[in-house]
């Protein structure tokens, strides 16, 4: 297991370093910089500003000198557009905003996923599971920002429950989570029906049964361990999508995260953000997949570290 | 064991979801209601929607429009704005003299001046501000806005190494001297208007490092010191930025709101949804769908503005066909502008037939584009597009928006139908679009020119060859001659006698199409007083208040 993992993490390095020299690159080769703006400046001014933050330098200058702040020091610049804070700053402040809001919506996706996925495999073809799996389709069906605008206007509009956007105290998170984790619950709900109903016919389930296990022993404690594995595998690339598509959640709901600086640092051709926002996102989405890998292994006694 | 870490795992998400439902709505620290004062009375707070993020704090590093909104709540300049006309009222300066030539203009500051940790302000704090301004190492954006003052330019691009020969000169502590290139008769709508004309507190911003430094802390709460009515209490970024009262500021007595905060507001959607619980009382602007729904059903609350700016359409004249002025012309009188601003843009905008906005300080454009459909398809065969026959490829760019796009197949489609030429329309995303503009790598491109301050100067003088902001490629000798004779003048009389004679030039030569006239659309809580409509949307903070409601009343409701 450990050959395995340490095997994993030294091809993670040249992935990383893929992804960071191509970002640095196609960034800058998109037309449009930093300090393109509707009403131009003067040349001169252009110059005085590409030499105070020394664009003015040959792109494999910058390129060595942008990898050996980052390799030596973990600094990743100053930001182009917010002239007094620098990029681990900007990622220090936001990422716990979006990682709370991620957790949270993964909690409500797990929660309600399960749930509904368990039921409508117990109670197969029944009423409830028409129900949950009408829901389900519903819920992979709306996008966020349709569901959000609509969670808005009836609880914070018309029952006046909630604020409209804001993240200032712990009801702010209510709303926006929510949008974002039906939408995962929804997956995890289709995913453990299928993976129950797999399992609930396999002999060893009949063994439990026949040894007078209660229903809900059988349910819990041997089915539920093999029905809930695709929904592992999948947790992997829902994180990411959390992490990531948080964008339209925060800028729907006003909320401080990582997300928008994301994806505003491209329009902004922020490019010390981009290429910083980007190494985050690349780092989590490989060491979670890592993560998922292992545990998957773990769960599934079919499976081998090799 | 794997149950047991679901176990714990469920029951930590269970916790969470409780806690998270805890929290109570209006509970004061919502982050939008008003908090309770020392003498337990609620305070007076203004919550304002804001556009973007804001770059900075810092007046001389900024070059936006959110950030504009910002900086006047917190710094005044030499001189100020006034709330409704927005002509120049004392300020940092109690009076000024102008000398005969127009040349020099001497400020007399304040002797109550002051920053808001209390110390003075004298006529040098604006001297060395504008050194810094004009430090070519320091790499201001907007310091071609100083170019206007003997030696700014030189000194600014490294021609000049020795300051004092810049026309900055402090006389006496409270005396500053500034001596011009050319009379410039809008000197003073710029200094009240325009953030780059600020003082910035230089000894606050030593301590946190170099001067010509942009990186610096001195704009973070704790440390920022300013010189308006408000001073910078909070700065949450993309949340939001709290501003309180400057008890140090020279007219802290007119000053009524007890707080500012500002929201940055990117989805107008989202803003929009925002200000309907109340939790705003202005939005930055209110999207066009909205407009009908709030005529009908929230009229108290529609605000519809004059807005000094255009829509215009840009022809890049280095290509064929447009390089033909016939074309240019038959294309311009093709556009139903009526029927645009009526079932496009509906926000009460008027149509522009001509380029400097009508009522500019006292100036309105005589020549107007003229001529009826006939006219435009005889100006088209006589170009050799009898019925738009052997019309060349020629496409429309405009950014990607919804907006945009919506005027551009209105217009599409009026060129087809009106003069049966085909025109192609292309959208970029916003920086590439720029670039685009940047290299006239276009033929047709829509853009528009929002004023800084209010003179006809500011339309009129981005068509001058080598501007550029011009980039049409489009270049008039006699246009250039007048715009340098404008400059010179000796008063608005002569001054605009000469802009109507560029006026009419335009509308004539056409390099770019006039489409509409900008109008500010959004919503504002009706109980916001001390607010007037003004050109700019300039609207200075310190006579804003809210309206208190009766108590009582509201409780017997």
């Amino acid at each position: 297991m450990f050959r395995f993992i340490a095997r994993r993490l030294l091809q993670i390095i040249p992935v990383l370093w893929f992804i960071v020299t191509a970002t640095f690159f196609m960034i800058r080769f998109v037309p449009g910089g930093p300090f393109t703006a509707e009403k131009a400046v003067t040349p001169e001014i252009l110059r005085n500003l590409e030499a105070h933050y020394g664009l003015d330098k040959p792109l494999y200058q910058q390129y060595f000198d942008y990898m050996g702040n980052l390799l030596l020091h973990g600094d990743l610049g100053p930001s182009f557009k917010y002239a007094s804070r620098t990029v681990n700053e900007i990622i220090a402040d936001k990422l716990p905003v979006s990682i709370e809001l991620g957790a949270i919506s993964l909690g409500i996706a797990l929660v309600f996923g399960l749930i509904l996925g368990v039921i409508a495999a117990i109670k197969r073809n029944s009423f409830f599971d028409y129900l949950a799996s009408s829901v389900a389709m519903i819920g992979i069906c709306v996008p966020t920002f349709v569901l959000g605008p609509l969670l808005v206007l009836f609880f914070a509009i018309h029952l006046g429950w909630f604020n409209a956007s804001g993240w200032y105290t712990n009801i702010d998170r209510i709303l926006p989570s929510a949008t974002l984790g039906m939408v995962y619950a929804a997956y995890v709900a289709r995913l453990t029906r299928g993976g129950m109903l797999e399992v609930l016919n396999q002999d060893y389930i009949r063994t439990a049964r026949a040894k007078g296990a209660s229903e809900f022993r059988v349910i819990f404690r041997h089915a539920l361990r093999g029905g809930i594995l695709p929904v592992i595998s999948f947790l992997g690339p829902a994180i990411a999508g959390i992490l990531t598509g948080s964008f339209v959640i925060e800028t729907i709901f006003q909320i401080p995260g990582l997300g928008r600086e994301f994806v505003n640092s491209a329009f902004n051709r922020d490019y010390t953000l981009v290429l910083g926002t980007v190494i985050l996102y690349a780092s989590l989405i490989v060491t979670l997949n890592l993560i998922v890998d292992v545990v998957q292994v773990w769960l599934n006694p079919k499976l081998k570290f090799e | 064991m794997i149950r047991r870490f679901f176990a714990s795992f469920l029951s930590i998400i269970a916790v969470a979801l409780f806690l998270t439902g805890c929290g109570k709505r209006n509970s004061g620290s919502s982050g939008y209601d008003a908090p309770i004062g020392e003498d337990g009375k609620k305070l007076m707070v203004y919550n304002a929607g804001n556009g973007a993020e804001p770059q900075d704090l810092d007046p001389q590093v900024v070059t936006g429009v959110p950030e504009h909104n910002l900086l006047m709540t917190l710094f005044e300049g030499l001189v100020s704005e006034d709330p409704q006309t927005l002509e120049p009222v004392p300020s940092m300066a109690e009076s000024w003299d102008v000398s005969d030539d127009g040349l020099v203009y001497t400020f007399h500051l304040r002797e109550n001046a002051k920053w808001s940790n209390g110390e003075r302000i004298f006529a040098e704090d604006f001297v060395q501000s504008y050194k810094r301004m004009l430090t070519p190492a320091f790499a201001a954006e907007y310091s071609y806005l100083l170019w206007f003052v003997v030696g700014a330019e030189d000194y600014n691009k490294g021609k000049l190494d020795d300051y004092s020969k810049v026309g900055f000169k402090a006389l006496d502590e409270q005396t500053l001297q500034v001596t011009l290139n050319n009379p410039t008769p809008f000197f003073l709508r710029i200094l009240a208007s325009h953030y780059a004309w600020y003082p910035v507190p230089l000894k606050v911003i030593a301590q946190f490092g170099s001067l010509t430094d942009k990186s610096t802390r001195w704009t973070q709460p704790g440390n920022m010191v300013s010189n308006g009515p408000f001073q910078l209490k909070e700065w949450s970024p993309n949340q939001r930025i709290v501003m309180e009262r400057n008890p140090h500021y020279w007219d802290a007595a007119t000053v009524k709101l007890d707080q500012v905060r500002y929201y940055p507001t990117e989805d107008i959607s989202s803003e929009e949804r925002t200000f309907r619980t109340g939790q705003l009382d202005k939005t930055n602007e209110l999207p066009n769908a909205k407009i009908d729904a709030y005529r009908k059903n929230f009229p108290e609350s529609l605000r519809i503005e004059p807005y000094l700016g255009i829509y215009y359409y840009r022809l890049n004249v280095t290509r064929p066909p447009l390089d033909d002025k016939r074309v240019r012309k038959a294309l311009a009188l093709a556009i139903d502008r009526e029927s645009i601003v009526r079932n496009v843009t509906r926000g009460g905008q008027d149509p522009a037939y001509a380029v400097s906005y009508p009522g500019t300080a006292g100036y309105t454009p005589r020549a107007q584009l003229s001529g009826d459909l006939a006219e435009a398809k005889r100006l088209l065969a006589a170009a050799g597009f009898p019925n738009g026959e052997n019309w060349p490829h020629v496409e429309l760019l405009y950014n990607t928006s919804e907006n945009h796009r919506a005027i551009a197949e209105a217009i599409q489609q009026m060129w087809r139908t009106n003069l049966g030429v085909d025109v192609q329309l292309t959208n970029q995303e916003w920086k590439v679009y720029l670039d685009s503009q940047d290299n006239q790598d276009y033929w047709v491109q829509r853009a528009g020119w929002i004023a800084d301050y209010v003179d006809p100067n500011v339309f009129l003088e981005i068509w001058t060859t080598g501007n550029l902001n011009n980039d049409t490629g489009w270049s008039n000798a006699e246009y250039d001659q007048l715009a340098a004779a404008a400059l010179a003048a000796k008063n608005d009389t002569e001054r605009y006698e000469i802009y109507q004679r560029m006026d009419a030039i335009l509308v004539d030569e056409l390099p770019v199409i006039p489409i509409y006239y900008y109008k500010r659309v959004y919503a504002m809580n009706p109980k916001v007083k001390g607010y007037w409509p003004t050109l700019l949307d300039n609207h200075p903070l310190k006579y804003i208040y809210i309206e208190e409601e009766p108590e009582a009343a509201a409780e017997t409701e």
